[in-house]
C-alpha cells in the first residue's frame, strides 16, 4: 500500500518544454504510466519517450522503453481520450496557476505542480478556485510524489528510493532526497514520499498528508521535514498530538537563518511571533516527535522513534 | 522588492487612495523649489521633510554626521515667517541630510545613505490609526489588519493589547466586501464623513494590494484629519518578485542603492543569495538544503558566509557566477558545494565548478559533496579536471566536518 500514487496512476504531463520533457522521460523510464501530454502549441503531435529502462523503478520490465504520448490542446480533451487520473505541471510560473485551474476544471483528482515562481496572488486565486472541488493539488514549487517501484511523478532522482515502511512529507525538495536516501540506507525504505512545496500558499499541507499516512496500513512511521516561516509545522504538531497513531521523526531547517530576511514586517502579527525553528521544534517535541539534530540524522531519528513505539 | 515611501504614495494616489500632497527631491535646489507649490496648494504653512530610505524607524533615526538632525523633520517656521522662512529651513536641513548617513533601529549601526528627500504638505491630524494588508498563510488569503493604535510598532500592539487588532480576511473572488470595510471603519471609531471616507479608503487599499501583487502594504499611521479626511501619512509597500513580470512600472522603481551588490548580481543569474558574516561559503541546490547546510556547518563548529541556492534551472554559467560571487567575499576561507541533484543535474554543477575554478582560480579549500541525478558523471568531471585542493565528501556531515577543519 501507499498513498496518492501507485501502478493504477495514469499520468498526463502539462508542459513538455526541455525541463518538462526531461523529467517526464525520467518518469517513463521509471515505469510510470504516462498516457498523454498537454502543450497547446504542439497539439496533434506525438511526444516520443525512449531509452534505457530505469530498473530502480517498476520491476519486471524489458531493458528499453518506447512510449508514444499524444499531445493535446486542452486538458479536458486529454482526459477524455486517455482516462488520465493524475497530471504533473511543468508550465512556467506566469501560466502555471491557469494550468492548475484547467486541470481542476477537467476534474482530474490529483494535480502535482512542480513549477517554481508562481505569483502569490495567482495561488490565492487558485486555492479559492479549488475550494469545494474534488481535486487534490500537491505543490507548487515541490519535487512531486513517488511510491517506490510503482510510480514516480516529478523531479526526484528515482534510484535513491526503495519500497518500505516509512512515509516522507516535506516542504523542501532536496531535504526530501536526503531523508529518502537515509531511509534507503538504513533499510526502512519508503511507502510514499510527498513534497508539499516551499511556497507560502500551497494545495496540500502537512496535516493532509499526515492523515493519509495515518490511514495507510503499510506506513509504520513518518518523517516530516519543515522549515522556518509560517505555522504549518505547529499545526501539524497539534494534529499529531491529538490523532497520530504512528511514530513521527522530524527535522526543521533554518536554525541559523538570520531573522527578518524575507519575513514581512506585519507578517509577524499573523503568526503571533511564531515561525522560528526553535518554536517549531518545541511544538513537535511536545507532540512526541523525535527531532533530528542535523539533516544527516533523519533516518536515525526515524529508527529511534519507531523503537520507542516498539514497531522497529 | 521594496520601494520608497514617495513611490508607494505615487502608486496609491494614482489609485484613488488619499495621501498628502508631496514632491520628491534629489538635490537641495529641488527641495527648496518644492516648498512654494506645496504650501500654496495645501493652504497649510507646515511642511514635512522626510528621508527616503527603505528601512523603517526614520522618524526617530539620527544622521551620523549630524546627530542633531532627525530622519524626518516637521518644519513649522512658515507659520510665522511665511514661505520664505520655510524655504530657508528646508535649504539648511536638506544640505545636512542629502548624502549623509541615517541610522535607525532597522538600518543597523552602519546606517544608510540618504539620496532622496520627500517634501510633504502638513496635515491637521485628529487621530492616528493603523492598517495593513498581508498574506495569511494559514488561510491562503490576504487579510486586512487595522488598529486604533497608529504610529507605534504593530508587533507591540499585537503582543500587549491583541484585542485592539481588527482583522478581515479578503476573499479573492469578491475583494474586501463593503460590509467588511464598514465593520473595520466602525471598529476604528470613525463617524460621519470620516466613516464614509474610511470605507472608501480601505476598499481601495485592499484592491491595490491585490492588483499590484503587493506582499506587504502597510499604512502607519493612517490619519483622520480635523476636516474628516482619511489619508495615508506613511506608506510601506513591497512586492512579490514572482509577479513583477506583469508590473513594468513597479519594476522601474527598484533602487539598487538599497540592495546588497552581491545579492543583485546573484539575482541577475537567478540565484538566491543572502550574505552572512561567517567564513565558509556555501553553494547548494534547494532552499531547504541550503538552510540545512548552514545549520550543519554551525553544528560542526563553523560559521556560514552565505546562503546560496542555485535553484533548479541553473546552467553551468549560473553555477560559475555563483562560485565567483562566493569567492569575492574576502571573509571566505573555504567553500562547501553541497548538491543533491533532482532538477539540478550533478554534471551541470560539476562543469560550473570546474569552469569557475579555471576562470578565477581557487585560493581556499573546496569540499564537494554530490548526490542524485547524474552523480557519477558529476564526480568524474570533478576528478577528471584535476583541480588541486578539492576534497570530495561522502555525505553532508562528512562534508561539513571536512570544510570546517580545512577552513580553520
Amino acid at each position: 500500500m501507499s498513498i496518492l500514487v501507485n501502478t493504477d496512476t495514469k499520468l498526463l504531463v502539462q508542459g513538455v518544454g526541455n525541463f518538462g520533457r526531461f523529467h517526464a522521460d525520467r518518469s517513463v523510464a521509471y515505469g510510470t504510466n504516462l498516457v498523454g501530454a498537454v502543450h497547446p502549441s504542439r497539439a496533434g503531435q506525438t511526444e516520443i519517450f525512449e531509452g534505457e529502462t530505469d530498473h530502480s523503478g517498476v520491476p519486471g520490465r524489458p531493458d528499453t522503453y518506447h512510449v508514444e504520448a499524444p499531445i493535446f490542446y486542452t486538458v479536458r480533451e486529454a482526459v477524455e481520450a486517455t482516462g488520465a487520473n493524475a497530471t504533473v505541471i511543468f508550465v512556467p510560473g506566469p501560466f502555471a496557476g491557469d494550468a492548475i485551474m484547467e486541470a481542476a476544471d477537467a476534474e482530474i483528482p490529483l494535480i502535482i505542480c512542480i513549477t517554481e515562481g508562481i505569483a502569490i496572488m495567482d495561488m490565492v486565486r487558485v486555492k479559492r478556485y479549488l475550494a469545494g472541488k474534488p481535486t487534490r493539488l500537491i505543490g507548487p514549487n515541490c519535487p512531486g510524489v513517488i511510491t517506490p517501484h510503482e510510480c514516480r511523478i516529478g523531479i526526484m532522482p528515482g534510484y535513491i528510493h526503495k519500497a518500505g515502511r516509512v512515509g516522507v512529507v516535506s516542504r523542501s525538495g532536496t531535504l526530501t532526497y536526503e531523508a529518502v536516501h537515509q531511509l534507503t540506507q538504513n533499510g526502512l525504505g519508503q511507502t510514499t514520499a510527498v513534497g508539499i512545496g516551499g511556497d507560502p500558499v500551497n494545495g496540500t499541507n502537512f496535516v493532509d498528508v499526515l492523515k493519509m499516512f495515518n490511514d495507510d496500513p503499510a506506513t509504520e512511521g513518518v518523517v516530516m521535514i519543515g522549515e522556518i516561516g509560517g505555522t504549518a509545522e505547529e499545526e501539524a504538531a497539534a494534529w499529531i498530538k491529538a490523532n497520530m497513531k504512528k511514530p513521527v521523526a522530524g527535522f526543521i531547517a533554518g536554525t541559523t537563518a538570520p531573522p527578518g530576511k524575507r519575513m514581512g514586517h506585519a507578517g509577524a502579527i499573523i503568526s503571533g511571533g511564531k515561525g522560528t525553528a526553535a518554536d517549531k521544534m518545541a511544538a513537535l517535541t511536545d507532540a512526541g516527535v523525535v527531532i533530528a539534530p542535523t539533516p544527516t540524522d533523519m533516518g536515525a531519528a526515524m529508527m529511534e522513534a519507531m523503537k520507542k513505539r516498539e514497531v522497529a | 522588492m521594496k520601494i520608497h515611501e514617495y513611490q508607494a504614495k505615487e502608486l496609491m494616489k494614482a489609485r484613488g487612495i488619499a495621501v498628502p500632497e508631496g514632491q520628491v527631491a534629489r538635490t537641495v535646489e529641488e527641495a527648496v523649489a518644492a516648498v512654494r507649490p506645496l504650501v500654496e496648494g495645501s493652504g497649510n504653512p507646515v511642511v514635512v521633510l522626510k528621508s527616503q530610505i527603505h528601512a523603517g524607524g526614520r522618524g526617530k533615526g539620527r544622521f551620523k554626521e549630524h546627530p542633531e538632525v532627525a530622519g524626518v523633520s516637521v518644519i513649522t517656521d512658515g507659520i510665522r515667517g511665511g514661505v520664505r522662512a520655510t524655504e530657508e529651513r528646508v535649504r539648511e536641513l536638506a544640505k545636512l541630510m542629502l548624502g549623509s548617513t541615517l541610522e535607525t533601529v532597522q538600518t543597523g549601526p552602519e546606517g544608510k545613505q540618504v539620496n532622496r528627500l520627500y517634501l510633504e504638505a502638513g496635515v491637521d491630524i485628529e487621530r492616528e490609526l493603523y492598517v495593513s494588508v498581508v498574506l495569511d498563510r494559514e488561510t491562503g488569503r490576504n487579510v486586512m489588519i487595522a488598529s486604533t493604535e497608529g504610529g507605534v510598532e504593530i508587533e507591540e500592539v499585537a503582543e500587549h493589547t491583541p484585542e485592539k487588532i481588527l482583522r478581515e480576511p479578503i476573499d479573492p473572488l469578491t475583494g474586501l466586501a463593503n460590509f467588511q470595510a464598514a465593520r473595520l471603519a466602525h471598529g476604528l471609531g470613525l463617524t460621519g464623513d470620516a466613516l464614509k471616507n474610511g470605507v472608501r479608503f480601505l476598499k481601495a487599499l485592499a484592491q491595490t494590494a491585490e492588483e499590484l501583487d503587493a506582499d506587504l502594504l502597510e499604512i502607519n499611521p493612517l490619519v483622520v484629519t480635523k476636516q474628516g479626511q482619511v489619508m495615508a501619512l506613511d506608506g510601506k509597500m513591497s512586492f512579490d518578485n514572482n509577479a513583477l513580470f506583469r508590473h513594468k512600472n513597479i519594476t522601474e522603481m527598484r533602487d539598487p542603492s538599497e540592495e546588497d551588490p552581491a545579492e543583485i548580481e546573484a539575482g541577475n543569474f537567478g540565484l538566491s543569495f543572502i550574505k552572512l558574516d561567517g567564513t565558509i561559503g556555501c553553494l547548494v541546490n534547494g532552499a531547504g538544503l541550503a538552510m540545512a547546510t548552514m545549520d550543519i556547518i554551525k553544528h560542526e563548529g563553523g560559521e556560514p558566509a552565505n546562503f546560496l541556492d542555485v535553484g533548479g534551472g541553473a546552467t553551468t554559467e549560473n553555477v560559475t557566477a555563483a562560485f565567483k560571487i562566493i569567492t569575492k567575499d574576502p571573509n571566505v576561507r573555504g567553500i562547501f558545494v553541497n548538491i543533491f541533484g533532482g532538477i539540478m543535474k550533478c554534471d551541470t554543477i560539476a562543469n560550473g565548478v570546474v569552469e569557475a575554478v579555471q576562470q578565477v582560480g581557487l585560493e581556499v579549500p573546496l569540499v564537494v559533496r554530490l548526490e542524485g541525478t547524474n552523480v557519477d558523471l558529476g564526480k568524474q568531471i570533478i576528478s577528471g579536471a584535476g583541480i588541486p585542493g578539492v576534497v570530495s565528501a561522502d555525505d553532508m556531515r562528512d562534508g561539513a566536518q571536512k570544510i570546517v577543519e580545512l577552513a580553520r
